[in-house]
């Protein structure tokens, strides 16, 4: 008698070990994006009309997400690499290719992004553009008019001339840790392609920084947003979003900091964070149904509403808040996206040199 | 993942598990303790680091994981063969051809060093006042010693930029005091990288040198007072003779670690500051070449390994000839 109900009891044990799990075919998505970078009532939106459990983690730089995923078996369906860096894991078949019959909602894209992203990802086959801005000059209006005498800034010559940076080094100059974002621009204020990959063109791009390298308070791509908010420095060479997060911050904080971003005139360069899927991501279904839902217009708008940047989503427009749509540094006009550029990923020869040549800039050595 | 598993299988756990049944036969528990560290030796670190050395020995290349050739199987043991002939010392050479790293080992070195003679400047007096504190107390002096290890080291860093960047707490209570009329620049300078390891590091430095200060006996002193020895040389000749083992384990303990230091530099160091923990990042992340990256990190260890080899022979000597 004992020994039999031990042996139901230990059976029901094991059942109750496995019965569940066999149960429990949970689907589930593995996201890995920016942080701070998305509307969070859009994942629980997400679970709610799918029933798709969104495990949701963030970065705070490419490069992390590149090693994961260069490293394999990252563990993530959908990941949000920047297109420079997209580019270069596609070569190294780090994605899969989309299957767009799952993605209806591709059509709501824009034309105008796309052609852009085609650049890094042919055909686009492998991504669609989650959000996209630009590489520009943040700066607190009241500390720069009294350095200069003027607080219209609309020119990279404020950051590259000498004389003019001279004035604001006392007052705090920050510029990102990233030659793909600050050689291009070096490149274009000189006349120079922006693409150029002559070792030539370089040097002349290395010695135009050398000579404001003094004035230059520090190198990093993140503590721009706080020094700004805080009232730290007076400018610092950014990507658009992490301005106006800036500008937020400093509002909130009612310190009468006021933080403006300007898209020089000579140019400046569009970055693209885009969407895809590794290749040895484990559900793929329940990564396109979130990519497709993504893509739904409303959904969009909501977080370009909350993080500030411009969207690849042109039917989502109608829902963008009208301040974001009509902010020219936000959504810039026709004649500005003319002259914003976009660059292709270095071949690791040129990434060679280029990282040599910053770290010379950056270490004055 | 295949290349790690193949590495793991290639290291020599073999011989441990073979000498293992004699071992356990002889039934001293004592032996079966020693096991555990060097296992624990054998996987967190030989292992690991036979991967960097390997990877260190390989060619960059665009592809998942980002070098060539990946040691496996998978074309049986001469394509095995045939892969281990494609490593080579390339990356090596290819180290002594820029003189930046050269420069960016140099300076770490300097930095580190600098770093440690002034956390021995300030350890060694907070040793010295602990180890000569009543006994009731001690125990809450070493308990703050250790207490903020309890707060994220990450953190604590961070604080260190709100108390010395411009507008900062220190310059703050400087300016009201009226010491100073403008604010000090602190922050991102080297001045603030040697706060920040000295920071850091003091309990590394404090609590070996407290444990020899401790044990020491004090009638040394006495009888040095009633000779007629005034308190200083009584110092030079006596304490700091007996505490010299806990020096040099402090400077160790603070050193090594301080060479690879990568946080402190980053937050609190300005950007011209170079150090090989920085050039490694580059290496890795910015031109995605883990094979420089590897090797840069192998000559660190190097550069590492002997001076405390070095050290542990002066140390084995020293107790021979203290038999």
């Amino acid at each position: 008698m004992i020994r039999k109900a031990l042996w139901l009891s230990a059976t029901s044990v094991f059942l109750a070990l496995f019965v569940p799990s066999a149960q429990a075919e949970d689907r589930v998505v593995n996201v890995y994006n920016w942080s701070d970078y998305i509307d969070p009532t859009i994942i629980d939106d997400f679970t709610k009309k799918t029933g798709i459990k969104v495990v949701y983690d963030t970065f705070d730089s490419n490069e992390i997400l590149e090693t994961k995923l260069l490293a394999g078996g990252s563990g993530y369906d959908v990941v949000v690499p920047s297109a420079n860096f997209l580019a270069r894991q596609i070569q190294a078949s780090v994605f899969q290719k989309l299957d767009k019959s799952k993605l209806p909602n591709i059509s709501n894209m824009w034309d105008l992004i796309q052609e852009r992203t085609a650049k890094y990802d042919p055909g686009n086959e492998y991504s669609v553009n989650y959000m996209w801005g630009t590489v520009g000059l943040g700066y607190n209006i009241k500390k720069v008019q009294a350095a200069l005498g003027t607080d219209k800034i609309d020119s990279w010559d404020v950051f590259f001339n000498p004389d003019k940076l001279a004035k604001l080094k006392d007052c705090g100059v920050y510029v990102l840790d990233s030659p793909a974002d600050v050689i291009p621009a070096a490149l274009k204020y000189l006349g120079l392609d922006p693409n150029s990959t002559s070792p030539d063109d370089i040097a002349k791009a290395e010695e135009a920084m050398l000579k404001i390298r003094p004035y230059i308070r520090k190198f990093h791509s993140s503590e721009y947003i706080n020094a700004l908010a805080n009232g730290d420095i007076c400018m610092a060479v950014g990507w658009s979003g992490d301005v106006f997060q800036a500008r937020n911050r400093a509002q909130e904080a009612k310190q009468g900091v006021e933080i403006g971003y300007s898209v020089p005139k000579e140019g400046a360069q569009m970055w693209f964070d885009q969407m895809a899927i590794p290749a040895d991501a484990k559900h793929v279904a329940e990564a396109h149904e979130f990519l497709n839902y993504m893509m739904t217009p409303e959904v969009i708008a909501k977080s370009s509403n909350v993080v500030l940047y411009a969207n690849g989503n042109k039917a989502s427009q109608q829902f963008v808040d009208k301040a974001l749509l009509s902010d020219p540094s936000v959504y810039p006009d026709e004649e500005t996206v003319k002259k914003l550029y976009t660059v292709a990923p270095y071949d690791p020869k040129t990434q060679r040199v280029i990282t040599r040549s910053w770290t010379k800039i950056v270490t004055g050595q | 993942m295949s290349d790690i598993a193949a590495t793991a299988s290639a290291a020599p756990p073999v011989d441990v598990s073979a000498s293992l049944p004699a071992r356990l036969a002889k039934g001293f528990v004592g032996r079966l303790v020693i096991i555990v560290p060097y296992l624990w030796l054998l996987f967190f670190f030989l292992v690991p680091f036979v991967i960097v050395f390997k990877i260190s020995l390989s060619q960059s290349a665009i592809s998942m994981p980002p070098y060539t050739p990946v040691l496996d199987f998978s074309s049986g043991w001469s394509g095995f063969v045939g892969k281990l002939k494609q490593l080579s010392f390339d990356n090596y050479l290819w180290l002594t051809q820029d003189a930046l790293y050269f420069k960016a080992y140099l300076s770490s070195v300097v930095i580190a060093g600098i770093s440690t003679i002034l956390t021995l400047l300030v350890g060694y007096p907070i040793a010295y006042g602990m180890a000569r504190a009543p006994a009731t107390i001690r125990p809450t002096l070493l308990m703050l010693v250790i207490l903020p290890f309890w707060t994220s080291f990450l953190i604590r860093v961070y604080a260190w930029i709100g108390i010395l960047k411009p507008e900062g707490l220190l310059n703050q209570l400087l300016l009201s005091l009226h010491v100073i009329s403008e604010p000090l620049v602190i922050l991102n300078t080297y001045t603030a990288i040697f706060i920040g390891i000295v920071y850091s590091y003091l309990p590394f430095m404090v609590l070996p040198l407290y444990s020899s200060l401790e044990k020491m006996d004090y009638s040394l002193i006495e009888a040095a007072k009633d000779l007629g020895c005034p308190p200083t040389s009584a110092f030079w000749k006596i304490t700091f003779p007996l505490s010299l083992p806990g020096v040099i384990a402090g400077c160790l303990l603070v050193f090594i670690p301080a060479v690879g230091e990568f946080v402190i530099p980053d937050l609190l160091g300005g950007s011209q500051t170079l150090m090989i923990g920085r050039t490694l990042w580059n290496e890795f992340f910015s031109n995605r070449d883990w094979p420089v990256s590897s090797a840069v990190a192998v000559i660190l260890l190097l550069l590492l390994i002997v001076p405390i080899m070095i050290f542990q022979q002066a140390q084995a000597r020293a107790q021979e000839q203290g038999k």
